[in-house]
């Protein structure tokens, strides 16, 4: 049948079962708009504050439920506001797909109103991208679109679609979405041995686990897997609730703010296996002094990962879920046991190091996100800012399930967190969603709550009120003299006024023993709430590795 | 300068359309890869571009270099040319002062080199050169004392020797170049 390019932009989306977008109108996607308002039954538009806010939500979305979140922008400014969360899904390997439209095909290159090269502004910060030329193609670049975003390492793809593109009419035909590639050809039997080889040899191996766990699928496997190798488990940042948080041989995260068990332990192997990770920074620290004394075992989708951070020993190529599944099979049949000494050994030290904060003093951020646990059972989705409040929530929140845990990882992107639990919770709708962020993240994009209220969306957002820009302050305070500049916030707005502004309901929380009612309370309202926890500027993540140091000379108190 | 560092030759299957060459040349400025040159054209496919690109680093940079081209959905194909088992050439035009005097001179080292002069003006001529990097810097030498005016150098372009070949009979693409069948290993 004869269809539009913006009939056929929808068509391609119900092909790939999606029924909720994120987006925001304008000049160049008026016709995207006026279609969507004819397929309102079957795809459920939501309209944020602010494009950053679309873009943060379909990641949310996507890292929530494991589908491809789906964002929309006009042109120029609107798809320029898209860059920062496009960005965050990149640096997370997140699946998204970003369309925006653009002046018709006669006005581009002509510095038209309102018009961008997104293509070549998103260049280094999508998987892929295109710009859609003719209408004759629109059909397959969006299909082409889902498929590179969600296979292999997923990643955010965008599409521009210029406006007459969007009028223009060419015959469409429904087709099943296009097959996606397992990438599993160099997984061979020899390519198993030698890691089953390794293993075997192995007297103290430990498991490094990442996000790439969480996009395979693999976290059965990974579980299976540490038991049957007897190796202690940290996660990367991304990695946390891929492998259970109360699991004995869990020992936390590992990297700057990861445990002291952790890090000697890593320090410590003879054999360290990092399945789905990328040996970030963050986590490697001095590369010089990364595990001295193991052999590096690297498996993961992404071929370039391989030998980009750490020199690898060994390493194996495919989905995650595959190898390990492949690996376990061969580790029933073989003589590995796991060694209950050096399990003992790790145990001793995570008995020795738990993580843990002063007490006493006013109310403390880890008590917060300890409660918050403990009142969910774990069984929350927890959203994040970055800094302090999303170190303090990876540390003292015990997460169980995979995508029960959303946070920019790579990008650090502030402002990340609302929109990204507002998708999660369109996504989830039968989970508590909270977003524990600071008072300086929280700012930057509260005109996000207007959406949650708007949908009526029952998520918690606890503000960790320091005043302060309170990570930055930490560097300052620890390694810059107390030289507090521009860190010290401090302004006077009011968050519970705030909150009832947009129409959400305002909790203030300062005194300790008020936590379990006020959570409770928060917990049991309608819509959307959020919680000004009055903390102190002064609490610091700890433990830390200092900038430059290995990561077993980590910092566990002031 | 890393005296594991050293100049490698890749040829680069790419699929022809806007915005691969600012994808590929936009990978190597942001990762901060040494490009020495860097020479496109379509092949015997109207569909498929070929570069050819002269890179260096150390081995560790080498294979990262080939895995982040590997990464790009644009990118069909990437290998190494090594020196042994590759032939490289590259085109130079050389404008040299030239007058009635030394003409004849120029001309002489232009015979030897196997070039051409294709442009001739009272006091210069216009050279043209084909031959590998040694040859032409050889030649370049030779020029300097008559005072090169300008010159321009097309960037190496390389084939494997002997029968082999990159092999593109086999790549299928869709009436709107993107490629089917290929499984990009993706980041």
């Amino acid at each position: 049948m004869q269809l539009t390019g913006a009939e056929i932009i929808l068509e391609c989306l119900k092909e790939h079962g999606v029924d909720t977008i994120f987006g925001y109108p304008g000049g160049a996607v008026l016709n995207i708009y006026d279609a969507l308002a004819k397929h309102s039954d079957d795809i459920r538009h939501i309209l944020p504050s602010h494009e950053q806010g679309a873009a943060h939500a379909a990641d949310g979305y996507a890292r929530a439920t494991g589908r491809v979140g789906v964002c929309l922008a006009t042109s120029g400014p609107g798809a320029t506001n898209l860059v920062t969360g496009i960005a965050t899904a990149y640096m997370d390997s997140s699946p998204v797909v970003a369309f925006t439209g653009n002046v018709g095909g006669p006005l581009l290159g002509k510095d038209s109103f309102q018009e961008v090269d997104i293509t070549g502004v998103t260049m280094p910060i999508t998987k892929h991208n295109f710009i859609v030329r003719d209408v004759n193609q629109l059909h397959n670049v969006v299909r082409r679109a889902f498929q590179i975003a969600r296979e292999g390492r997923p990643g955010p793809v965008l599409v521009d679609v210029p406006k007459d593109v969007t009028v223009n009419k060419t015959e469409y035909r429904r087709q099943e979405p296009l097959p996606l590639a397992e990438h599993n050809e160099q997984v061979t039997a020899d390519s198993l041995e030698g890691a089953i080889e390794m293993i075997t040899e192995s007297r103290r191996p430990f498991l490094f686990s990442g996000g790439g766990v969480i996009c395979s699928g693999a976290h059965r496997d990974v579980l299976e897997f540490a038991e049957r190798v007897g190796a202690p488990v940290s996660c990367s940042l991304m990695g946390l609730g891929g492998f259970p948080g109360n699991h004995g041989q869990f020992c936390g995260m590992i990297g700057m703010h990861g445990t002291k068990a952790s890090n000697v332990a890593a320090t410590q192997c003879d054999l360290f296996i990092a399945v789905g990770a990328r040996f970030s920074d963050r986590v490697v620290s001095n590369a010089k002094r990364f595990a001295p004394d193991a052999k590096i075992l690297h498996i993961d989708i992404d071929p370039a990962e391989i030998n980009k951070n750490i020199k690898t020993h060994y390493h194996i190529v495919g989905d995650l879920k595959y190898v390990m599944q492949r690996l376990n099979e061969r580790l029933q049949n073989s003589a590995v046991e796991p060694n209950q000494d050096w399990l003992q050994e790790i145990a001793q030290l995570k008995k020795a190091y738990p993580l843990t904060y002063p007490k006493g003093n006013g109310l403390k951020p880890q008590y917060v996100v300890e409660r918050i646990y403990e009142l969910t059972q774990g069984n929350a989705v927890i959203a994040t800012e970055v800094g302090q409040n999303q170190i303090w929530s990876a540390q003292f929140y015990k997460y169980q399930e995979p995508r029960t845990w959303i946070s920019s990882g790579g990008l650090g992107t502030m402002g990340f967190g609302l929109g990204a639990s507002i998708g999660a919770q369109i996504g989830r709708p039968e989970k508590q969603v909270f977003n524990i962020a600071g008072d300086g993240s929280f700012r930057m994009n509260c005109n996000e709550l207007a959406t949650a209220v708007e949908y009526n969306l029952p998520i918690i957002v606890v503000i960790l009120n320091n005043r302060a820009l309170g990570m930055v302050r930490q560097w300052q305070d620890l390694f810059f003299d107390r030289r507090f500049s521009q860190t010290t916030i401090d302004r006077t707005t009011d968050f519970v006024k705030l909150a009832e502004a947009y129409g959400a309901t305002g909790l203030s929380l300062s005194r300790t023993e008020d936590v379990d009612d006020v959570l409770m309370q928060a917990m049991n309202a309608d819509g959307t709430v959020v919680i000004d926890c009055e903390v102190d500027p002064n609490d610091k993540v700890f433990p830390m590795v200092p900038p430059g140091a290995a990561i077993e000379d980590i910092i566990t108190e002031e | 300068m890393n005296e594991n560092v050293n100049r490698h030759v890749l040829s680069v299957l790419v699929v022809n359309q806007t915005g691969v060459l600012s994808r590929v040349a936009g990978l190597f400025s942001r990762r901060g890869y040494s490009i020495d040159s860097l020479s496109v054209g379509v092949t015997q496919r109207e569909d498929i571009s070929r570069m050819t690109i002269v890179a260096r680093g150390d081995d560790a940079t080498l294979e990262q270099i080939k895995k982040q081209l590997d990464k790009l959905v644009d990118v069909i194909k990437v290998v190494f040319l090594p020196p042994e088992s590759s032939v490289y050439r590259e085109l130079v035009l050389v404008k040299v002062n030239a007058d009635a005097e030394n003409r004849s001179a120029i001309s002489g080292i232009v015979d030897i080199f196997r070039g051409g002069i294709i442009d001739v003006a009272p006091d210069a001529v216009t050279v043209e050169l084909t031959g590998d990097q040694s040859k032409i810097e050889a030649f370049v030498e030779l020029m300097q004392p008559y005072g090169i005016q300008e010159l321009v150098r097309t960037g190496l372009t390389a084939l494997q020797r002997g029968n082999r070949t990159i092999g593109l009979d086999d790549i299928e693409l869709d009436e709107n170049y993107s490629e089917i069948g290929r499984t990009p290993h993706h980041g």
